[in-house]
This record gives structure tokens, sequence and C-alpha cells, in this order.
């Protein structure tokens, strides 16, 4: 709710000169809420960054927090839970969350109905100003500009922000569990998790290169078992998440109802079938996926800037392109498999949603994390 | 950039806009078929050979049609819609070739009856994830009503009863008539090497043989019924009403555009600040579609059960009755602003110009620079908006609600 009404009204602006202004520059721009940070994100025509950089100011700055639009930022959240609460694939994933790294780093950033109906101004004026520090604060650039003329421009817009120290951030921790959301769709829908190193960890391209061969492209291992050959879904696939010091292996399946738990038990086989070996083409192609992937980033600015921050939270610095190809160069069929063995899946986190439960090997619910997290392993 | 432009013996039609600075190319084939192009009994037959397209051909199997994929580090994929269905891939300049060979060998796939069989139930959970989605197929819904008899009615994805329907030795027989040269378009953009592209053009595909395919576009007549549906499970009401807009051959397309962004884009247009914005509405907005013989003004409307008919009251008042509000030059230039933006950043990609500039030729015939595309918005003026809002309000629409319950909604 802060971040909306930072949005209604900042510096010289109200609510809807902000947004008048920011359409007649064509900006495009979204923001969000995860479990550690607020965002902001633009794309705008090079002569407009120093114009639009000066209403984002405000807004994380200068934000008026007007009273009389609390309410409407209050409904707009509340509309938001219900679109969460109408899509299956995006609800499992929440759940998910809650169960795998529980009450505190497990809640949705959209809040529940109860939280979201007590907020009054007074929590989001002291929230923001406890918590929109410039401490930890990351602002990223890519595209086309001057880097003099940027640096001068962001002195002037941030130079009297705060430099509170922020608190630093708490271990997260993961546990395993199951759960079942009984729904009258067509239907199941599965989102599995389990451990993986976190993006800060020396080993994250081993895993990045696992999850490759699991879920990249036509020719992946879950996209040929589970639908190729099987024809169980439309879609399945796998991604890797990092929150805090903890890695996460994500995978989504849509099946309907009587063929939920045959997706689901190969999914895992396919999942566990890493361990038994990786082929030389498996690696060519994640080769040839990686370094078409960098290059074409280069096409998107957006894309770029996001990636920079990313790099600067979790590793302090920024990878260039070569950096990343040596270390994706340096994988091997082997060092691939060791890592898997080294790291085998753990904590399973399962949430079902659809007409009937489906059931986590017993083998699985029990295996507690190996704790593969930045912090206490080596980090990069 | 350079605009390039070829059309084989065969009837095969190749452009590029190549653009030597860029790190990419992207390459697709533009078949002229899409749902609009099928029968009712065989509703989904475009899109079920789309997926057919990718298990194989005389010279490779499935395993070998994805594997090469991957190997070609490439981004690639495949959609249908109602006009067409398009296969394409983004790749490093130096994968060329081999991105051709593969390509144009999928455009004449084995269509072998034991992959029928598994892809249908694909396709059959491709359509239940969609039934469990919201809006919960009411936009189908809502084009059936609306376009009633006409192919246009037909879904992109069929039903569960004409895909499970659907015999292989149809689908080969549409796939002769209607993958023949002189119906499709092999579209570049980015760093293109153009005349090695026509040379292999040439060789991959000189075989093929044109079978004379014409598209027949009737002009629709509307239905205008209000249909209401049930779907248990969801917490929100979805509502869609679809009037007659203009088609993309009609010069008034662009007023229409900018129009549907003043009234009803999903930010800064009149309907977000009397809806989005005070969180009435989860959205509500216009939009604006065009297709060969006609096209759609929309309205869009997700909210509560409760809350929906004051807000669909409020939607319809603010785009069909305010017109004593009418619109200034400042709301008319943040509209032609925000399209002209868009046009400008998502061409940084050449992946993004590829449907740009293979939809502009497949689809109208034409080649624009994203100049001419910007040019086009800029010159339209506040009079034509006017006129398209006055065309707009004289019209009926068919309008389909669906939620968990019924009765919602007069």
């Amino acid at each position: 709710m802060t971040l909306d009404l930072a949005q209604r009204g900042a510096g010289d602006r109200n609510s809807r000169q902000i947004v008048e202004d920011l359409d007649f520059m064509g900006v495009e721009r979204s923001s969000s809420c995860s479990t550690f940070h607020t965002s902001f994100s633009v794309a705008c025509v090079a002569d407009a960054l120093s114009e639009t950089l000066g209403i984002y100011a405000d807004m994380v700055l200068r934000p008026h927090m007007p009273e009389d639009e609390v309410e409407e930022s209050r409904q707009t959240a509340l509309q938001e839970l219900l679109s969460i609460e109408d899509d299956p694939s995006q609800k499992v994933f929440t759940q998910l969350k809650n169960v795998r790294y529980g009450a505190q780093f497990g809640r949705s950033p959209y809040g529940l109905v109860e939280g979201l109906e007590s907020v009054v101004l007074k929590d989001i004026v002291d929230y923001h100003q406890g918590r929109y520090l410039s401490d930890g604060a990351i602002l990223a650039v890519a595209g086309k500009f001057d880097w003099e003329s940027l640096k001068n421009l962001v002195e002037n817009l941030f130079s009297d922000w705060n430099s509170r120290e922020n608190s630093p951030s708490e271990l997260v921790l993961v546990q395993a569990g199951v759960r079942h959301l009984q729904h009258d769709s067509s239907q199941t829908h599965i989102a599995l998790a389990y451990d993986c190193v976190p993006y800060q960890h020396v080993e994250f391209y081993q895993s990045r290169g696992l999850i490759s061969v699991l879920s990249d492209g036509m020719s992946s291992r879950l996209f040929t078992e589970v639908r190729e050959k099987r024809g169980l879904v439309y879609t399945v696939s796998a991604s890797c998440q990092t929150i805090g010091n903890q890695g996460s292996v994500l995978t989504y399946a849509g099946t309907t109802g009587a063929r939920a738990q045959e997706t689901l038990d190969v999914t895992i086989e396919t999942i566990m079938s890493l361990g038994d070996g990786i082929s030389e083409g498996e690696l060519s192609r994640l080769k040839a996926r990686v370094k078409s992937a960098l290059i074409m980033e280069q096409e998107s600015s957006s894309s770029r800037s996001s990636q920079i921050a990313t790099d600067w939270y979790y590793l302090r610095r920024v990878q260039n392109r070569k950096e990343v190809l040596a270390e994706i160069e340096s994988l091997t069929c082997g060092s691939l498999v060791e890592h898997f063995l080294k790291y085998p899946p753990r904590c399973w986190g399962l949430v079902t949603m659809g007409p009937e439960p489906v059931v986590l090997p017993d083998a699985m619910v029990s295996v507690k994390s190996s704790m593969v997290n930045g912090s206490r392993g080596e980090t990069r | 950039m350079k605009f390039e432009n070829k059309t084989l013996d065969n009837g095969l039609q190749i452009i590029a806009e190549v653009n030597e600075e860029a790190f990419s190319q992207s390459l697709g084939y533009f078949v002229k078929t899409g749902s609009r192009d099928e029968v009712p009994e065989m509703g989904g037959v475009s899109h079920f050979l789309e997926h057919m397209v990718f298990k194989g051909t005389a010279k490779r199997t499935a395993e070998d049609v994805n594997r090469e994929l991957d190997e070609l580090g490439a981004q690639s994929n495949a959609y249908t819609c109602e006009d067409q269905t398009v296969y394409y891939m983004s790749i490093l300049p130096d994968q060329q070739s081999r991105a051709m060979d593969l390509l144009t060998d999928l455009m004449r796939p084995a269509l072998r009856n034991s992959d029928f069989e598994t892809e249908r139930n694909v396709i059959l959970e491709e359509i239940a994830m969609y039934d469990d989605a919201p809006p919960y197929g009411s936009m189908e819904k809502c084009m059936e009503s609306f376009y009633g008899n006409h192919p246009l009615a037909i879904r992109v994805l069929g039903t569960p009863q004409t895909v499970s329907d659907l015999d292989p030795e149809a689908m080969r027989a549409y796939h002769h008539d209607r993958y023949a040269p002189d119906n499709i378009c092999l579209v570049a953009t980015g760093s293109v090497n153009f005349d090695h592209l026509v040379k292999q053009a040439e060789e991959l595909t000189r075989d093929w043989t044109p079978s004379g395919f014409k598209r027949v576009a009737e002009p629709p007549s509307h239905g205008i019924a209000s249909l209401q549906f049930q779907h248990p499970p969801a917490v929100q009401q979805y509502t869609f009403e679809l009037s007659p807009g203009v088609s993309r051959n009609d010069p008034k397309r662009h007023a229409y555009r900018l129009l549907a962004t003043v009234l009803g884009d999903d930010s800064g247009s009149r309907t977000f600040w009397a809806l989005v914005d005070p969180g009435l509405a989860e959205s509500a907005g216009m939009f604006a579609h065009e297709y060969d013989e006609c096209g759609i003004l929309g309205l869009f409307l997700t909210c509560t059960p409760e809350d929906t008919q004051s807000n669909w009251d409020m939607l319809v008042k603010i785009v069909r009755e305010e017109t004593d509000k009418s619109i200034s030059e400042r709301e008319l230039t943040v509209a032609k602003n925000k399209i002209c933006s868009s046009l400008v950043l998502s061409s940084e990609r050449p992946g993004n110009r590829l449907f740009t500039v293979g939809n502009a030729m497949t689809l109208r015939g034409t080649y624009e620079t994203v100049e001419d595309s910007i040019e086009n918005y800029r010159r339209v003026n506040l009079d034509a908006v006017h006129a398209a809002w006055k065309d707009y309000v004289t019209q009926v629409g068919a309008r389909v609600t669906i939620g968990p319950e019924l009765g919602v909604l007069n």
C-alpha cells in the first residue's frame, strides 16, 4: 500500500499530474514488492530520462501520502488479491512460498484481507520513513545516456536522501511441507520446490546449468518426458529463485485431474535423473543457449538494467559478459553431476490445487534442508 | 535499416528489414491461415497443425527438431491466431543458414498418426488450462455471440469436441492447401544476409507448389445479445462487450486506436481514472482490434460481482454518453505519445520488429518503417477521433459476463 500511495502524488505533482506527465513522455513503467525489496522500473526514450528520474525521486523521497486516497489504495490492493484468487497457476505459488518459507518470509507481498483492512495512514507514513532508506537502495540504468551527466543528475536528485543504516536482512530458513487446496477446476495445478544454491553461491552456475538441462528449451528433460513422450501437460517448467540467502528450484505443471499423480511422479523422476548423468549434447545446447541469451540481452535495455541491479544486490558488483561466458564454458558433464550429488534436492515443498490431492512420495517428505545457502556456503 | 522484398517463382514472398548494427537476427514463416479460415466442424485445426509441425519431418524426428532448435541457441516458438500461423526464432547471425534449413523443413511436417494422439492430449490440456484461468473463456464466448455464423466466431484452440473429432487425413489435406508457397511469407529482421536467405529459400522450397488458396473475407452481420454464464470457482466477475470497429485496411483505424487509448487505456485514460485508480475495478477499459473485412471496439471490466452493475453503468456512460466532454488536444497528444513511444521502445529488438514487419506485410501487404508507423498516428486530428466516437456510439454491442453467480448484470 505504501508503494501504491507513493505514486498518488509526490513533489510538485498530484496523482493525476504524475500519470499525465509520465504518459505524455510515453514512459512505460511498473512497480512491485517482493520479499526484500520495493522496486520501480521504467523504460523511456533517452530524452525523457532526466524528467522521468526526477518524478521517481519525488515518489521515493517526497511522496504526499494523501489521506483521502488511502481508501483507494486499499481497494486497489484488495482487487489484486482477488485476481490472484482467480488464477490457480499464481495461487499455487503464493501458497508454496508460504509452505516453504513460513510465517515471515513466506508472506505474500500482496498481503491478506485482514491486514489490508487494518492499515491506516500512519502505518504507511511510518513504513515509508523507516524503510525507504538510501542505505541498500540500488539505481541501475542501461541504454543511451551520458555517464557524467547521469551522475550529476542523480547527485542533484538524491543527495538529500537520508543515509541512516538499514537493518541487515535476517537469515532465511526453509521447511518441507505439503498443502492441497480443494478447487473445482479442470486441471490440477502442481507447484513443487526444493533446495538449490542461491545466486551468490560460488557454484550457482552449476545449479543454473542443471535447471537448463531440466527445463530450458524444447529438448529439455521435463518437456520431453512430461509433455512430448506422455502428453500429460501443456505447461511444465522449472526455474531458479533466490530469496535472500536461500536458493530454490520451483517447478510447475498443470494437468487434468486423473493424470495429476502420474505428472508429479514423472516430474520427480526426471529431476532425480540429473544424478544419473548429463550428455555432451545437453551440455553443448545449454552453452549455446546461454551464449545467445547473453548477446541478445544487449538488445534490451530493460533486461540489462534489471540484471545490473540483481548483480549489485547479490554480488556487490556487476558481472560482464565475458565473465559469465567463462563460468558457463567451465561447466562439464562431470561437474554438473557432481554438483547435483553434492547438493541433491532436499526440503521438498508441494502445493496442489484442483479436484483431487496428489501425494508426494514418503521419502521426499522427510528430507530436511541441507542449508545450501550463500551465507553458510561459499559466496562468489 | 534497409527493406528487401523478393517473390520466388513458386509464389513464396521473402521480405527483410536488414539492420547490420543488430546483434541478432529473427526469422519467421508467416502462414496466412488461422481459425478464421476453418470450417466449424474442424475448429482448431490450424492450431493443432501448429503443434504437429514440431513433431518431425521426412528428414527429422520430433527429438531431432527439438534438439536442433536448442542447439541453435534459439529463442523459438509459434502461435496461431484468427488470421495466421507464425513460426519464428531469434538467433545469432552466424546461425542463419542452419536456422533456415530447420525452419523451412518444419513447413513440411510428417504428420504421423502416432504423434497425432499424444499431441491431441496436449491440446486438450491447453484448453483445460485456459478453462481454469481468468477470464474463463468469456472473450471467446463473446466472439461467438458477436460473429454468429461468420468464421471469426471459431475458437483458435477449437473445442474439446472438435479437437477430439479431428482426423489426421483432414489435417493433411488442410496442410497441403494452406502451407503452399503462395500463402506463406518468409520474414527476416536484424542482422540478415538477404542474398543468402533468398538463395537458400530457393533451393529448399524448389519442390513446393502453389495451391491458389485465397481467403474468403465476407463482412459479418453482428450479434447484439447480452449473455451471462456461471463459473462457480470464480470470485470475480469478467465482462466483455464487442462492438463494430474498422478493418485493418481502413484508413480510420489509427483514429479508432487513439480513441480506445484516450477512453480506455490501462493508464491515464478516462476509464482508468473513473474505475481503476479509485480501486473500484481490477481492470476496465477499451480496445480496438482489426481483421481483414471488419474490426472490433471492445470494452472489458473485471471487478467483484456486487460492483459489476454500477461499474458497468459507469463504464458505458464514460465511453458512450459523455459526448459533451469532448476529447481535448492534450488527451489526444498523450495517447499519441504513448503509442509512438511504445513503437520506438519495442523496436530495440529484431525479435519485436519481426512481428511488426511480418504482420504489416502478410495482413496489409505493406512495409512501414518505425517512422512511418509513428507518422500514421501523429497525423490523426481531433476531428477524426470524434468522428470515430460518433460511429461507435451509433452501434450496439454483444456482451458476455461470467462469474460465480448469474443475474449480476442487467
